[in-house]
């Protein structure tokens, strides 16, 4: 196990080499750095000057030594258009962003498990068959749509959710969260719910597929014919049967639920990394682009491993293999 | 429930028809077949693959996957009618009451629990024993079917398992509330020709010892005439041949059971072609008129085409073949 840990470790050090070589990329290749900071009255000579403080002359190996150096200090620079470190405002942005994706998560899961395997459990019945129907509609929405619609509808006609922003947050030790207050929970129902809907509806008829995949299958019968409680059989048999493929796609979904929140925080105004991310875009604010590569290259890595711990703690065939190999 | 009088059959079944319901209407998959099973008794279904052997077993346990479904007769277990029972209560009749084996011991476990979880699971399912006592149950059961060193081979999972000594798992998770009958699936033909003896014999061994009946339902003629007391030999969903395991093993009277035998290749003789039955089975949707075997019966004369044989007796066995009734018509 601790082979296999390692050796992760090891890859994820290399992914991460990777991301920020194409991070340090982007500052040198995307307009001259000095540029971007100095104005135009500023003379031929301090410019110059200007580059050598910064280290700009140095070859390009040792540049991108340092670059990594700041990297894994979390140091990301200072970013253009706030001039303010990166690494602040992103621990300022960085709970709103985690707290949207995890609580969509979470509602993708605790909603789309269950709905998965009753529509594979009651697959002839109306009501299964209206949520095939109804996962298609949630699949093939865009988000941006699913978004305004709910901002039409409970923040429009109805007035009962709040249609921007997170409400009222309390600080604890650095991390400002909204769950703790009213106006904070309530300003997330309707984001969490229009970002996890996709996640809700992709889990939903992954579970589905996996489980009639499962409930055919002969231990199944087996069990049945143990005569063992339909509950036993098809939530505890059947269901951690489909958990691999399961946990795969939520890892990786809540890996792009973070760094892909932009739509959903733009249309709900929600401060989060992904507000911050655009206008950056839009500012060519080299630094915090490059600051958030990094910051989801690592969030990835971090998922990837604990999807690959997860497995093994779900299936004991992998723990062999992974130990032996 | 207690005071069953011994003569009376553990299993009993009664003109039992299984259908499976299609767009063309209803498939006949067992057309009327009776047959009982005594205590301690084995009984072997043959047949070919569609005969319906294990439909027949799946009836028996009351797991016909849909469309199927008995859509006439009755299946009695120690006197108590089963077939009409409903979903819960023939729940609690399956493991309990009636064992079963399937035929892939590599697939009938699952493989992310350990095998001792299965069997306390199934133990506390039908028996109520706390925790310890089931685990020490389990662990009895294991050393029954010649798991060595059981103590520690129950916290094992099935992959770490060979195929022979899975089935035994298999055999043991079928044991592990005393039924009084067990339904054996093919349980030897995803094992290895070494392996399906020392199967054979543990099933045997142990049923005998409990006193517990067999439903074995194989194609392996080898393995009935080790096994079986009686033999039912099954012909599109109908049971043509049934009687003790010597008569039907040595004198088989129904042309198909008769062909089954004669394909069984012998050491002695040296020919050069093995025996076989021509043609094959019809397929359920077109069932020939009379006999449904007469398309390939040697013995096919003109009332085998129109009218069906019904099963009668003869000696200890009964016959369902014009044949014999046309004989005894002609004498």
């Amino acid at each position: 196990m601790l082979a296999f840990i390692v050796r992760r470790m090891i890859q994820a050090a290399i992914v991460l080499l990777t991301v920020a070589l194409i991070a340090f990329v982007m500052f040198r290749f995307v307009g001259d750095p000095v540029n971007q900071i100095v104005g135009i009255e500023t003379t031929a000579a301090d410019r110059a000057e200007m580059r050598e403080t910064l280290g700009l002359n140095d070859p390009v190996i040792i540049q991108f030594g340092r670059f990594v150096g700041r990297m894994a200090r979390f140091d990301f620079g200072m970013s253009y258009q706030f001039r303010q470190p990166v690494s602040e405002l992103f621990a300022e942005r960085l709970p709103a962003t985690l707290e949207l994706a995890v609580i969509s998560m979470v509602l993708a899961v605790g909603v789309g498990i269950p709905m998965g395997v009753f529509s594979a459990l009651y697959r002839d019945s109306l009501s299964a068959k209206l949520m095939q129907v109804l996962s298609l509609v949630g699949i093939s929405l865009p988000t941006f749509l699913i978004g305004i619609l709910l901002i039409y509808v409970f923040s429009v006609q109805l007035g009962w959710l709040p249609s921007y922003g997170r409400g009222e947050t309390v600080t604890i030790g650095g991390w400002s969260t909204g769950l703790l207050t009213g106006s904070g929970l309530l300003a997330l129902i309707m984001p969490s719910v229009t970002l996890g809907l996709f996640q809700m509806t992709l889990i939903m008829r992954l579970v589905r597929a996996e489980m009639m995949e499962v409930l055919r299958t002969d231990y199944i019968k087996f069990a049945h014919a143990r005569g063992l409680p339909d509950r036993v059989v098809h939530f505890g048999h059947a269901l951690k049967n489909t958990l691999v493929p399961v946990i795969t796609v939520v890892g990786l979904e809540l890996g792009s639920v973070i760094a892909f929140a932009i739509i959903t925080e733009t249309v709900f105004q929600w401060p989060g990394m992904g507000l911050l991310f655009l206008q950056a875009v839009q500012n060519a604010d080299i630094p915090i682009m490059a600051g958030y590569l990094m910051l989801i290259g690592v969030l990835f890595v971090i998922i990837n491993l604990a999807v690959d711990l997860l497995y093994a703690a779900v299936d004991p065939r992998i723990k062999t293999t992974a130990s032996a190999g | 429930m207690t005071d069953i009088p011994t003569n009376e059959p553990v299993l009993s079944v009664r003109d039992l028809h299984v259908d499976f319901s299609t767009r063309r209407g209803a498939l006949k998959a067992i057309d009327g077949i009776s047959f009982d099973i005594a205590p301690g008794e084995v009984l072997g279904v043959v047949g070919e693959s569609g005969a319906g052997k294990s439909v027949t077993g799946s009836a028996v346990v009351g797991l016909i996957e849909p469309p199927g479904h008995i859509s006439g007769g009755e299946i009695r277990l120690a006197g108590r009618r089963i077939d009409n029972l409903g979903a819960e209560e023939m729940r609690r009749v399956r493991g309990k009451e009636i064992g079963m084996i399937f035929q892939d011991p590599l697939t009938s476990l699952n493989p992310l629990y350990r095998i001792g979880d299965q069997l306390t699971e199934t133990i506390r399912t039908h028996l109520p024993l706390s925790a310890r006592a089931a685990r020490a149950r389990a662990i009895d059961l294991l050393a029954d079917v010649g798991i060595p060193a059981p103590e520690q081979r129950i916290d094992s999972y099935p992959h770490e398992f060979s195929g022979g000594m899975r089935q035994r798992v298999v055999i043991a998770l079928a044991l592990a509330a005393e039924p009084k009958l067990v339904v054996a699936d093919e349980p030897t033909t995803a094992l290895d020709v070494s392996v399906q003896a020392q199967i054979i014999a543990l099933i045997k061994k142990l049923c005998a010892e409990r006193g517990t009946a067999v439903m074995l339902v194989t194609h392996d003629m080898g393995v009935i005439a080790e096994t079986a007391d009686q033999v039912a030999v099954m012909y599109a969903g109908r049971i043509v041949e049934k009687g003790p395991v010597a008569d039907i093993i040595g004198r088989p009277m129904h042309p198909y059971a008769r062909g089954l035998m004669s394909a069984i290749p012998s050491l002695v003789s040296d020919a050069d072609r093995l025996v076989q039955i021509p043609g094959s089975m019809p397929r359920l949707a077109s069932l020939p008129d009379g006999c449904a075997f007469h398309p390939r019966c040697d013995r096919c004369f003109d009332i085998c085409t129109t009218l069906r044989p019904e099963p009668e007796p003869r000696g200890a066995r009964r016959v369902a073949c014009h044949l014999y009734t046309h004989e005894e018509m002609a004498s």
